[in-house]
Order: structure tokens, then sequence, then C-alpha cells
């Protein structure tokens, strides 16, 4: 047979991926590595798609999406986020924040250009830099500046060839978050560098501590932003793959191109479940909202009184915990916690090289779930000092 | 203040340790603590329950019965006099003056249907003031208390393990 693609084939595999080999084959593990909400999507939510599917609204839509749900994405940006996108030529309804992400390299990249990648960051923008040929620019951040972005860092890594940044606040794996303050200090060298910005705001609604801020919201820059969001995180919705990115007419009708010819349009019934909770679903964000807070606390004084200390993070529901006291490195961390203690957390530099001597430790669980892995952590801390 | 925060978490789990509120709600053990002291002193908390579903607990099953009562209120004895003989009874799980056909809706427990009709025959129908009653045996339990006690198929973790 004839070989494989070198470029996908070189892509080496995620550090997650070894993890879930591992701890799906042992009994009785606790985990506390997840990606995604516990809560099952509310279910007005559910009922809105079974009722659309059950009235034979199974076809193809519009490539962009169906025009209402644009119209509410739309609505509820503006309402929100003081972010103003076009429902006709600006957005297009995605298969989860995921595909957005996909369809932006594409549309924006040549060959060797390049692209500027907060390490430690998501798991899937180097990647997806890399399959539309561009070449990836890490910007590492560090925990004593609460993993922000500081405009010194960033004009350090801007090249002639920089042609985009991505960028994920509030932050998966870190839980940091960019205030409007801090964006301030970074628009000029974004407006004067004519590089473009995937904001990936799928976190957006978990922000606990201060209002959200975006990019987008600061009009001297918008035309090079690209805000990627979708209903995974704030409406627990995950596995209905729904997300959408806004940009401009002109980048967007390129985006759309890409879009028509791979994915046709974004699967119906995810649509209308999407139209009902960002319509409708507000109340049961912020519920989800309010307990995500409650668990973070409980999580980090927990941690912090069993010696790992960690700051407290302002956004989603991870805590990025500097694991470097115990002297192990973060994969050794992780495996020896699960095999001595049956307790999945994911190794920070999984994220990025940044990443090293710390552990992402996800609070998606209930208060009981998590009590009972904190035990196990402990317990683990413990054996380590003896 | 705390204490509706308390009263929120306690109500959905009434197991968690002060120092678990201390650590949720970001304060001291020691001032969680007196704020609960307060709460069940000030019978605000009324005690600290555990949810059964019956349905499954097979050994010690237990009937339940909705009693509706109707009375007449004489000049002596209002509603809340009345109510009070009725709820004395250790039989009456649960009791609300109602607005409608009906006065009161008492929530009954016994061990037989026998038992329960009997207790309302002999006891509640017997108080002073009382026109008359109307027992609604329960036959299968739905929800309580904001649980759902149906079995779902899957009930397990139904995320992988470990997801970026």
């Amino acid at each position: 047979m004839k070989c494989l693609s070198t470029k996908a084939t070189s892509i080496k595999p995620s550090g997650i991926r070894k993890f879930f080999d591992l701890a799906s084959t042992m009994e009785g593990v606790i985990s506390l590595g997840v990606g995604e909400p516990d809560f099952a999507t509310p279910w007005h939510i559910c009922e809105n798609a079974i009722h659309y599917m059950s009235t034979g609204h199974t076809h193809y839509t519009a490539n962009r999406g169906l025009l209402e749900l644009r119209e509410e994405i739309c609505k509820f940006h503006k309402e929100h986020y003081n972010q103003v996108y076009d429902p006709e030529n600006e957005v297009i309804v995605t298969i989860g924040g995921s595909e957005a992400i996909d369809l932006c390299m594409r549309a924006l990249l040549n060959p060797g250009d390049e692209v500027i990648v907060l390490d430690p960051n998501y798991v899937a923008y180097a990647p997806s830099v890399i399959l539309s040929d561009g070449v990836v620019v890490p910007l590492k951040l560090k925990e004593e500046n609460d993993f922000k972005i500081l405009p010194e860092d960033l004009k350090k890594v801007i090249t002639p060839k920089t042609k985009a940044m991505i960028i994920n606040y509030p932050s998966n794996p870190t839980g940091g978050v960019m205030t409007k303050e801090d964006y301030a200090k970074i628009i000029d060298i974004i407006k004067e560098s004519g590089i473009y910005v995937i904001s990936d705001e799928i976190y957006a609604e978990l922000s606990f501590d201060q209002p959200f801020a975006s990019l987008a919201q600061f009009d001297e820059i918008k035309s090079q932003i690209i805000v990627v969001n979708g209903f995974s995180k704030a409406y627990a919705m995950t596995g209905w793959r729904l997300g959408y990115c806004m940009a401009n007419k002109e980048l967007s009708s390129v985006m759309n191109k890409i879009h028509q010819y791979v994915i046709m349009s974004a699967p119906v019934m995810s649509q209308y479940a999407g139209i009902e909770a960002i319509k409708n679903g507000y109340d049961d964000v912020l519920m989800m909202k309010e307990d995500y807070l409650k668990r973070r606390n409980f999580l980090v004084n927990r941690l912090n009184r069993m010696g790992l200390k960690t700051n407290m993070p302002h956004g989603t529901f991870y805590v990025f915990c500097n694991i470097q006291s115990t002297g192990l490195d973060s994969e050794t961390f992780c495996e020896r916690l699960l095999q001595e203690q049956k307790v999945a957390c994911v190794p920070g530099n999984a994220f990025g090289d940044s990443g090293e001597g710390y552990v992402r430790i996800s609070y998606a669980y209930s208060i009981d779930h998590i009590k009972e892995a904190i035990v196990r952590l402990e317990q683990f801390l413990k054996d380590l000092e003896n | 203040m705390n204490q509706s925060l308390i009263l929120d978490l306690l109500e959905n789990n009434a197991r968690l340790s002060s120092q678990d509120l201390a650590d949720i709600l970001n304060d001291d053990e020691a001032s969680i603590k007196s704020e609960i002291q307060s709460l069940e002193k000030n019978k605000i908390i009324c005690g600290y329950h555990t949810i059964i579903n019956y349905n499954k607990a097979l050994k010690d099953q237990k009937v339940l019965a909705y009693i509706e009562v109707s009375c007449t209120p004489t000049r002596n004895r209002g509603y809340d006099k009345t109510a009070a003989l009725i709820a004395n009874y250790p039989e009456v799980d649960t009791m609300y003056l109602l607005s409608g056909d009906c006065d009161f809706l008492c929530l009954v427990q016994g061990k037989t249907m026998f038992e329960v009709a009997r207790f309302v025959s002999d006891k509640i129908a017997c108080v002073e003031d009382v026109r008359s009653t109307k027992t609604l045996f329960v036959l299968k339990q739905y929800k309580q208390s904001g649980i759902v006690m149906i079995d779902k198929p899957e009930d397990k973790e139904s995320r992988l393990v470990v997801t970026p």
C-alpha cells in the first residue's frame, strides 16, 4: 500500500489520550479529568429537539444554519457581551467550536504562515494550525501573571510572518481570564501588526469574579477578531456538537465556502435545541454557574489546606494546580496518582511545554465526588512524603 | 448574610460538614458552626432527614395516604387549633391548610392499609369540628424533594473518564 499523509501522521497524539487509555482499563477510578459539564442538558432544550424531530424537521438547513438561530445568537451576543454581528453575513453555525477553529485556520493560512498559540492551552489548536500548513509559535504564559497575555511577551513573538493568534479565555486548562483592562494593553499591538485573533470564547459564561471581556468589544480591531463560541459548556450540550463563529463579512464568506463543501450544515435537531437554549435557557446557565462556583471554592480551599498552593481561578471549571513541591513531573504525578489512588487528572504538559509542573483538575463533578477524590489525593500526598 | 446560602446547600445535601460549608462559602468553620446552631435554635432548620425510595426498600414497606380533611371552625377554635389536634399525631407526616374544596391535607404513614384506614376513622374523623375526610392511598411514588425515583436504564456516569 502507498504511504499515508506525512503531515497527518507526524502530528503527535494528544497526551490526554494516553491517560484515557490507562484510566478506562482500570476499575473503580474516580475521575477529575473531564472537560465537560456533569449536568444533563436542561429538559426543555431536549424537548424542543424532540418536538422538531417528531414533526419531520430532519433535513439540511441553510449552510450558515437556521436563520432564527443566527438571529438569536446575534441578539444574545449584543445583549450580554456587547458584540455586534450581522446574522445574515457574519455568522456560521458549526459542528461545535472545533469545526469553527478548523475553518478559521483553513480560511486564513498560507503555507508557512505563523500562528501564535498560547502555552499552555487547549490541545486542539496546534494540530489545527499544522493541518492547515501553518507554523505554531508558542507564547508562554506564567502562573505568576495568572496565565494572562502580557504586551511585552506578545511583542516578542510577532514576526512579519505572523498571520494570526489563537486565544481562549476563560482558559482551558488554566482557569485564567483576561479582563477588559488586560485586553486594552494589547489592542495597539494587534492593530499595528494587522494579525487576526481567533478568540475561542466557549467558557464565556463561566467567568466568575468579573464580567466577561472580549477583544471583539474593541471597535478599532473588531474586523481582525474571529469569535468562536458554542453551546457545549454554558448549556451542558457537549454531545450536541453545536458551535458558531462570528467574523467580518469577507472572512466569514470564505469560511462558509469551506463549511458548505465539507459539512453542508450543522445537525438540524441540534440547531433547534440551540434556539430553545439561547432563547429560554439563561436561568439554567446561571444555576449551573452558581454550582461551579461552590465547587471551585470547595476544591481550591481543600487543595491549599493539603499543601498544594493554588490561586483561585476566575473562570471555566478547571484548576491548574502547581505540583512542583512534590518533586514529581506532571506525567509521573498523574500516573502514580492513578495507579496508587485511582484518581484521574490530566498532566499539565498535555497542554504545552509550559504546563510541565502542573496538573489540570476539573471540578465538573458533584461536591460528594470531589470530596472522595480529594481524600484520595491527600492520601497520595501523604504517601509521597513517607 | 450566609444564612440563606447555608440553607440552600443543606437543603440539597444535609451531609455537608461545617468544614465543607466553610470551604464552599469561603468562610471559616467557626462562624459557619455558630450560624448553623442559631438556625437550629430558631427552628429554621427543623431536622436532617434522608430521602428513601420505598419502592425499592422492600423489607420495610410503608403505606402512604393523603387525607383530605374538611372541618367547620367554631367560634372558639379556628383552623390552627383544630390543625394542632391532628398534627400532633405521629402518624401524620406532613400537613397543610389548603385553598379549595377541603381544608387540610395530611400525609399519613402506616404499615398497612388497614392501619391507615383505622387511624383515619378512629382518630382524625373524631377530632372536634372535623366534618368529613377523604383518603387517597399512594400507589407509587415517582419523585420526592426534587429527586426523580424512576430507574433509568443507565444511571451511571455517561461521560468518558478523561476528555480534553
